[in-house]
């Protein structure tokens, strides 16, 4: 049997035994209990395939599938279609950033330590905040973590969560709390042109130990987040701020500037790709004195012993592999590649490429959402929004959206698949409109759409 | 045509050493760039993208318009290209050589998966499409998941958890709700010295109290201890399999049957489950839960500190309780993704949803690709080589580096050295620093923590013999120099882009972010 990917042939196995003193790799496995050792390969699997073969194989499977390129593609809720240059890709396939490990050894893994301080300056910049960190799994686990983290900061269990914060977040947020016994607040939205703010500052109180808020939120509402932050600070409570799609900072003001304490989010956008949910990039940045709280990697500036700049992973007290059990998060391998993707993608596009992505993406929407109201059956919930907005129509969305599909379409999120026990939301579909929509994708969206309802 | 034959010489001419490597001007070294950040180069008003002109609408931002300066600097496309590529050869990777970093399995990563990973219908689909057009992505999942639950012999596999470190999580929620749903309100995890620094963290991140339990002489949990500390308190006892020492735990059937006796479950951390995949599977060991980094033993790239994906394969009495969402290939063939909405009926007792989303789907498929192109015979060849390249390591050098426990039999997949017999003021990390000199990346260093200056070595299975023995010879030296008290290693590395970091320096006044110098001149 050769293997492509094992170099050893059966001589070198052989000298080598030999050298280590044994005479079959049996003698390897003596401390494994006799009754746990395999005799031959595992039943019903098959033996090893051809590159070939397994290519064959996966693009069969990749084929059921409806790409997003191939059809009108308008989903968001927390996962966007941007074009990602080509130099992106091909950056991150350099074997010396994609087969490296983290970077423990730092003077041989200056390339990827550079890239995590350049990667943490534009996250904070972006979300308006002092520092950042080296990145996290996704936006969802992300969240969590800034409720965690505002806990040990206020010394406080509760957190508010708006009723406009993604609902898989919320549901993440919601597992670990009934472990850690965190009191979460939380109500479904209302199809409103308003958010709950209001309701959220009512109801803050000396227990509450953040609210949690996201910008554009899960209907793609955006509002002032000021009043929110004052009313948290007066109580000596944290403002979270949750940002799905970044690119609207490119045209919207930074959560950090409204007063956010804590600014997560999900990275997926620039430079990612839609990937069926995954690897993401959640971002985690957090004002200055708050840093040794946070969780995650931090990569900071020094020099070398011939006084030469040079940059290393630092504040590791904070983490597990110092720490251990008093670690401030059990986070370990991060999202380096993704985070990667990001800072090229972000080095390409610069402040004013990122400000014409975000005023192309809010002009496009703004004329998908004119367009899409005036279909018979169709009522847009939103005043203000980015490039996201939410619909309501006379039918149940989940089965528009089905049935939109089977026509070529892929229209929005149904917000029956996002609350499926919120019976009352069963019509509402949240539509995303990026500079990869145009013009005809619109009117094949209206023109199905218009079809479907009537 | 005459050919000219009065070609100009090149074979250097000797040269003082002195005069071998006068500084340059601009501070490169032939093919070695240094490189500024983009910050120094770049400028707001650079940008490498087009974009088409946004039609004029009547904006719907509200009052919220971005009118501040953000600060992010753009550079045109060949800088950006020149600039990433400049840094990533300031890397050390498994494609230049050998990365024997223990417990972090640096195998090849086949180029295969990345094709693979990158065809529209994988790279391309928005995990909320309806189910109808993602067939093929959940066929992915499910078939990824037959695969480990066949290879572990276990009941049922969560594929949502995103690192190995979520997957610790997952496991330890699926015990805390499987003991819960009994009303049994167990506070204790008792964990191994030598335990990954994850395992105590994960389970205090659950609300568990963490108590260690002690290692013996020849280096694996010590029984006795475990078995008297074990009690109606103790919800869990994680251990790692292989373990942190490169030792296959002989005692592991013994140590389940006890917990379980004790009512409690065994986590098995499965970081090194490259050593025994296709060999022995957890599930005859009796593990109720253990996680499988796809990063390390299925070949995804590393990527410089992940992604990674965290599967974790369950035993009957837990696969009950894991997370949302997953996937159930139904009677007509069709695959549906069990969500919220739908699991009432399905798997009522399930703990709930630990990530947006279904998982690092970018890593299943490459996974997959992996686990097709070596099939089960292949999978089997893969513990055995891994094996085999470590024992070999270990017992070429351990006539000159101590090897805490090579007198006790082979090592699994990593071979486990100790600083003693080295000269005095000469430690660990000189060698692994002069390591760095000789083109290798240093082994893990100070790990595990039983071992006084411990080097733990992991070549993995995709080593050739030659790379072996060209890795042994540099060792071997650096052993000896360190031995014989060899200042000049206390130098290493000398050769890399940088010399030693001052980390102290970094810790003390963390510079997190750039500041702009005119900027930080002003606030003086």
């Amino acid at each position: 049997m050769k293997l492509r990917y094992l170099p050893l042939t059966d001589s070198d196995r052989q000298a080598m035994l030999a050298t280590i003193g044994v005479t079959s790799i049996d003698d390897l496995f003596v401390d494994v209990p006799a009754e746990a050792r395999l005799a031959g390969t595992i039943p019903d699997l098959p033996d090893h395939a051809s590159e070939m073969a397994v290519e064959r194989h996966m693009a069969a499977l990749a084929r059921k599938n409806l790409s997003a390129g191939e059809a009108p593609f308008f989903l968001g809720a927390g996962a966007y279609k941007h074009h990602v240059p080509a130099s992106v890709d091909h950056l991150i396939q350099r074997g010396e950033f994609l087969t490296a490990y983290t970077p423990y050894q730092p003077e041989i893994a200056q390339g990827t330590l550079q890239v995590l301080f350049e990667f943490q300056t534009q996250v904070a910049r972006l979300l308006g905040c002092d520092v950042a960190n080296a990145s996290m799994y996704d936006g969802s686990t992300a969240c969590w973590e800034a409720i965690v983290m505002a806990r040990r900061i206020t010394k406080r269990g509760k957190a508010l969560l708006s009723s406009g914060l993604h609902p898989h977040y919320v549901s993440v947020a919601q597992t670990m709390a009934k472990f850690t016994g965190d009191d979460l607040a939380y109500e479904t939205p209302e199809l409103d042109s308003k958010t709950d703010s209001q309701k959220l500052i009512a109801a803050i109180d000396k227990d509450t130990s953040c609210v949690v808020v996201q910008y554009p939120d899960i209907l793609g509402r955006i509002e002032d987040l000021t009043a929110l932050a004052d009313a948290a600070h007066a109580v000596g409570a944290l403002l979270v701020a949750v940002v799905t799609e970044p690119v609207a900072l490119g045209a919207i003001k930074s959560p950090g500037a409204m007063g956010a304490d804590i600014v997560v989010g999900e990275g997926q956008s620039i430079g990612v790709g839609l990937q069926f949910g995954g690897p993401y990039l959640g971002l985690f940045a957090c004002k200055q004195k708050y840093v040794r709280q946070m969780p995650g990697r931090l990569c900071g500036e020094t020099v070398d012993a011939a006084g030469k700049r040079g940059f290393v992973l630092t504040l590791s007290t904070r983490e597990q592999h110092i720490r251990r059990e008093k670690a401030t998060s059990n986070i370990c391998t991060n999202s380096g590649l993704c985070a990667l993707a990001f800072s090229i993608h972000m080095t390409l596009l610069g402040e004013k490429g990122l400000r014409d992505l975000a005023t192309l993406n809010h002009a496009l929407a703004v004329q998908a959402a004119n367009r899409l109201a005036n279909v018979p059956g169709v009522t847009l919930v939103n005043d203000a929004f980015f490039n996201e907005f939410t619909l309501v129509l006379s039918k149940d969305a989940r089965d528009v959206t089905r049935s939109l599909a089977d026509k070529g379409v892929l229209g929005g999120v149904s917000l029956g698949r996002l609350f499926p026990h919120a019976p009352q939301l069963g019509q509402g579909l949240v539509v995303a409109v990026t500079e990869t929509v145009t013009a005809e994708d619109i009117e094949a969206f209206a023109a199905a759409l218009t079809e479907e309802l009537a | 045509m005459t050919m000219l034959k009065e070609g100009r010489p090149t074979a250097p001419t000797p040269v003082e050493e002195a005069h071998m490597a006068p500084a340059t001007a601009t501070g490169n070294r032939a093919l070695m760039l240094e490189e500024k950040l983009i910050f120094e180069i770049g400028s707001t008003d650079t940008t490498g993208v087009d974009f088409a002109v946004s039609p004029a609408v009547d904006s719907r931002l509200g009052n919220l318009a971005r009118t501040d300066a953000i600060g992010l600097p753009g550079l045109s496309e060949q800088e950006t290209v020149r600039h990433y590529t400049r840094l990533s050869r300031q890397n050390y990777a498994i494609d230049l050589g050998l990365f024997p970093l223990g417990s972090c399995t640096m195998k090849h990563n086949p180029r295969l998966n990345e094709k693979v990973a990158r065809m529209p219908g994988f790279a391309d689909i928005h995990p909320l499409q309806p189910q109808s057009t993602v067939q093929g992505a959940l066929g992915v999942i499910n078939e990824l998941a037959v695969w480990l639950i066949k290879l572990t012999g276990m009941h049922g596999v969560a594929m949502t958890p995103k690192a190995g470190a979520h997957g610790e999580l997952c496991g330890l929620l699926c015990i805390r709700a499987a003991l819960e749903a009994r009303g049994d309100a167990r506070q204790v995890v008792l964990v191994p010295e030598s335990a990954h620094g994850t395992n105590p963290a994960t389970a205090a991140f659950c609300g568990y109290k963490v108590e260690d339990i002690p290692a013996t002489p020849d280096g694996r949990v010590d029984l006795e201890a475990l078995k008297a500390r074990l009690g109606p308190d103790v919800a869990a006892v994680m251990i790692t399999n292989p373990n942190t020492c490169g030792l296959f735990e002989r005692d592991m059937k013994v140590i389940s049957d006890a917990v379980h006796a004790a009512g409690a479950f065994v986590y098995c951390d499965g970081a090194n489950f490259n050593a025994i995949v296709g060999r022995v599977r957890p599930g005859d060991l009796g593990v109720d839960a253990m996680h499988i980094n796809l990063h390390k033993t299925f070949s995804t790239p590393h990527g410089g500190g992940g992604p990674g994906s965290g599967p974790v394969v369950l035993s009957e009495a837990l696969a009950p309780f894991g997370p949302l969402p997953y996937t159930a290939r139904m009677e007509d063939g069709s695959i549906h993704l069990i969500e919220e909405e739908n699991v009432g009926a399905e798997m009522p007792q399930s703990f709930g949803r630990m990530s947006a989303f279904h998982g690092q789907m970018g890593m299943f498929t490459r996974a997959l690709a992996y686990i097709l192109s070596h099939g089960a015979d292949g999978l089997r060849q893969v513990a055995e080589d891994a094996v085999l390249n470590a024992n070999y390591v270990l017992r070429s050098l351990d006539d000159v580096l101590d090897a805490p426990f090579g007198a006790s039999g082979p090592c699994m997949h990593e071979a486990l050295f100790s600083d003693k017999g080295l000269a005095e003021g000469f430690t660990t990390l000189d060698i692994a620093k002069g390591l760095i000199d000789e083109g290798f990346h240093p082994m893990t260093m100070y790990f595990p923590l039983v071992v006084h200056g411990a080097m733990l070595v992991e070549p993995t299975e995709t080593e050739s013999k030659a790379a072996l023995d060209q890795f042994i010879l540099a060792l071997r030296s650096l052993a000896e120099r360190a031995k014989a008290g060899d200042e000049a290693l206390k130098g290493a590395p000398y050769h890399a882009p940088r010399r030693r970091l001052d980390e102290t320096l970094a810790a003390r006044k963390p510079v997190l972010s750039w500041i702009d110098p005119d900027l930080a001149e002003a606030a003086e």
